[in-house]
């Protein structure tokens, strides 16, 4: 019934390489793109904007760049926070910097350094593999989270070390400060992440990701069938900070408009990002979506159950979130180590088969 | 994005919920994470003596309070989340007590028209109500603490040439003091010495090699959670003089001096409130709260000193509330009123006394330019062997001529940096 090729004949190359070949499935990602772009914007409001659709877009986006590093690349990285925090301070230091440029670009900009000091804190990987390199990686975080606190050139010598996102406006609408709606600051980061997400399908399916996946499924044999693995890891390592440098700048100056480093961008960060990818499914991009949907939305809905229906004292819940988190991982690491994406596929294979399964 | 749905159909559910009549003072309280030792006794006063006032009073002018509780684990995020969550419920007044989520708030709370009260943290330049006009942190801030700490030293004292030593959590909340002692440091000729420690604080082996190996003649700390434990600990364990190691009121609770047993003896720190249980307010909190059972928490804190703390912020909070009662001539008052109320509170000696909290704290007025209160400070000393706090200098002014100039310069930047217009009107 669903999901069948049957039917859906395609006459040209173009049509036969498209990202959605099942013509069921391309008009579903017509139909979320629709309610994403025309339907969310009108019903959302300030609470569900910052408690779940915010923190959903941006992890998102940093998701997808540890994705392409980790589950496309196959070098593991504990630097996400680290590599956050240089695009919030890289934004915060372009706006100050330069306040008549349109935030936009302050924010592509801030993938850019990002990217950079990414690549560069890549080159451990040509010699260090898998544990090896997590250790060097956890290097990168703990240095720059250090960094931004020591050099006060970074926070602009405000006594608190704290930085604050000015209001910048997008065709006249405000998208950081105080005064956002909550429509607009929704698709600011919907746009980001549409566009991160469709550059990163398409690289990940293309010929740079096939020497991504090649270098992750064995290093040597890619390099003897030609792809060079300096260029492969390192740009995986460039692409990966981008996307995580644009979701750390939109984090700091579009979700929360004050960060402090050490506590937004510190180890746990790195983890939470790491644990979304396992979660929800390591080289695939909708395991990305659905891995920091599951992680931001579980622990609002566990507080909605417990304190605001069962009336349960909020530190138990508090406590209970963290309990029934690292047992999700334990169950997902040992019944589906492939995470919700492959459950994903599987319910497709099944739905095509439906109602005729043999 | 298949999850959505249901998550939207349940926000309905939420938005749906009846519109309560209360008062109602959200508590971001924390009890859980490295700073739950701090967070935990604060939120159990804040909520007890809400829950006072409506045993005892049926609420404040004839309208019960209630004190809806977010967890926020002192997590920037998850404050922002409970922020967001309890504001359309009538919220009157926000205290997240933590600095970091106090920054993200201003900003927040000043355009939602929510007044936010930050009692001894927070951003200090708050102070000025001509730019900050929803923040208030009165009676006491920060920089009042580390010229307070300072004021007790001269008084012990000359300073010049001494050399004083700042151990600080490595964040907003610890960096604050930093400016004010070296202003007051080039005033009076002692050296400063900044070592911070990054969060959470449970390793400072480095930090107090360093102290041990500089032999500062004071140290203050800036501590928070757990990191003041291990700083206590680590100051017995290097045979550091207790007598010469001075907290700020975060820390300064039971919680931070008993892990050291006899080594913390003589541990002082600076207050801008009254210690101990001797006041008869407290015999009303176990009449009608503890011993009926409703108690937040295990109702094990009575008494202690951030305890008291959150009782003093609820009390401040239901005085405020009073008075703009009084202003606006209803008892049902929106946030709007509150902040009204708290810019018109008056705190005096006969207040306190009606309230049982007779000396409790300093009488003091709020106004628009002034949020921040007169900023009188106190002296504690830890007694090992009696395991009490006991004052051992009457509130003190501080020295206003070094932190008024900074308060108005930190406040005009961030004016200028928000095109804020100063003012009150």
């Amino acid at each position: 019934m669903f999901y069948r090729e049957a039917g859906d004949f395609k006459t040209t190359y173009t049509d036969d390489n498209q990202t959605f070949p099942i013509k069921f499935d391309r008009y579903r990602y017509y139909v979320v793109l629709a309610v994403a772009f025309g339907v969310i914007p009108f019903l959302i409001n300030d609470y569900w904007a910052n408690a779940f659709l915010l923190p959903f877009l941006i992890y998102s986006i940093a998701a997808i760049g540890l994705n392409i590093l980790t589950g496309y690349c196959g070098q593991v990285s504990l630097g996400t926070g680290g590599f956050m925090a240089v695009g919030a301070y890289a934004c915060y230091k372009l706006m100050t910097g330069f306040p008549d440029v349109n935030i936009f670009f302050h924010i592509i900009a801030a993938g850019g350094i990002t990217a950079l000091v990414g690549t560069a804190f890549g080159l451990p990987s040509l010699r260090i593999k898998g544990f090896y390199l997590a250790v060097a990686t956890l290097a990168a975080q703990f240095f720059l989270v250090w960094l931004f606190n020591k050099v006060s050139w970074f926070y602009n010598y405000s006594a608190s070390g704290q930085i604050n996102a000015p209001e910048r406006f997008v065709f006249g609408v405000p998208v950081t400060g105080a005064n956002t709606e909550a429509w607009a600051t929704y698709l600011f980061c919907l746009v980001f992440l549409t566009i991160s997400a469709i550059i990163a399908r398409n690289l990940t399916r293309g010929m740079q990701g096939r020497k991504w996946m090649a270098i992750r499924d064995m290093d040597i044999a890619a390099e003897i069938i030609g792809v060079n693995p300096l260029r492969a890891k390192l740009s995986a390592f460039a692409v990966s900070s981008f996307f995580i440098g644009i979701s750390g700048a939109l984090f700091f100056a579009v979700y929360l408009g004050a960060v402090e480093v050490g506590e937004v961008f510190g180890i746990q960060k790195s983890f939470l990002v790491l644990f979304m990818i396992i979660i929800g499914g390591l080289g695939s991009i909708f395991g990305s979506f659905a891995g920091a949907a599951f992680l931001v939305l579980l622990p609002v809905v566990l507080k909605l159950i417990g304190v605001d229906l069962l009336g349960w004292p909020t530190d138990i819940v508090a406590h209970f979130n963290l309990v029934i988190v690292g047992a999700l991982i334990i169950v997902f690491l040992i019944a589906e180590p492939h995470g919700i994406a492959q459950l994903w596929r599987v319910a497709k294979e099944k739905l095509r088969l439906w109602p005729f399964p043999h | 994005m298949k999850m959505k749905l249901p998550a939207m159909a349940l926000s309905a559910l939420m938005i749906a919920s009846p519109v309560m009549a209360d008062l109602v003072f959200p508590s971001l309280s924390y009890r859980t994470g490295p700073y739950a030792a701090g967070g935990i006794p604060f939120a159990d006063g804040y909520a007890d003596y809400f829950t006072l006032l409506n045993e005892r009073d049926g609420g404040i002018g004839g309208v019960m309070t209630s004190v809806p509780e977010c967890e926020t684990a002192y997590n920037t995020e998850k404050g922002v989340e409970c922020y967001e969550s309890t504001k359309d419920s009538g919220a009157l007044v926000y205290q997240p007590l933590s600095t970091g989520i106090t920054y993200q708030l201003i900003p927040k709370t000043t355009a939602d028209g929510i007044p936010m009260h930050t009692m001894g943290y927070g951003r200090t330049s708050a102070a000025n109500g001509k730019v900050f006009s929803h923040t208030f942190n009165y009676p006491a801030n920060y920089w009042n603490g580390a010229s307070g700490a300072i004021n007790y030293l001269l008084s012990q004292g000359d300073l010049s040439g001494k050399k004083v030593a700042l151990v600080y959590h490595n964040s907003a909340y610890g960096k604050e003091p930093i400016r004010t002692l070296e202003e007051l440091s080039k005033k009076h000729g002692y050296d400063l010495t900044l070592i911070p420690v990054d969060h959470p604080g449970q390793e400072q082996k480095s930090q107090w090699l360093q102290i041990r190996r500089e032999k500062p003649d004071f140290v203050i700390m800036y501590g928070w959670g757990v990191m003041n434990q291990v700083a206590v600990q680590e100051a017995a364990n290097v045979r550091f003089n207790m007598e010469n190691f001075i907290g700020i009121w975060w820390s300064g609770s039971e919680n931070d001096v008993l892990p050291a047993g006899d080594a913390a003896n003589g541990y002082k720190a600076v207050t801008f409130h009254g210690v101990g249980d001797d006041f008869p307010v407290f015999d009303d909190i176990r009449k009608y709260v503890v011993d009926a059972g409703k108690a937040a928490g295990n109702g094990d804190q009575v008494g202690t000193v951030l305890y008291n703390r959150g009782l003093y912020a609820a009390m401040l909070a239901a005085e405020a509330a009073k008075t703009a009662q009084e202003i606006h001539g209803t008892a049902d008052i929106t946030a709007a009123m509150m902040r009204d109320g708290m810019e018109a509170l008056e705190i005096t000696e006969e207040k306190m006394a009606a309230l049982g909290l007779p000396g409790f704290g300093p009488a003091f007025k709020v106004s628009c330019e002034n949020h921040g209160g007169p900023g009188l400070v106190g002296m504690t000393q830890w007694d090992a062997s009696a395991k009490k706090w006991t004052m051992i200098s009457e509130f003190g002014p501080s020295d206003m001529d070094v932190i008024q100039p900074l308060i108005d310069e930190d406040s005009m930047a961030y004016a200028a940096e928000n095109k804020i217009e100063a003012g009150c009107n």
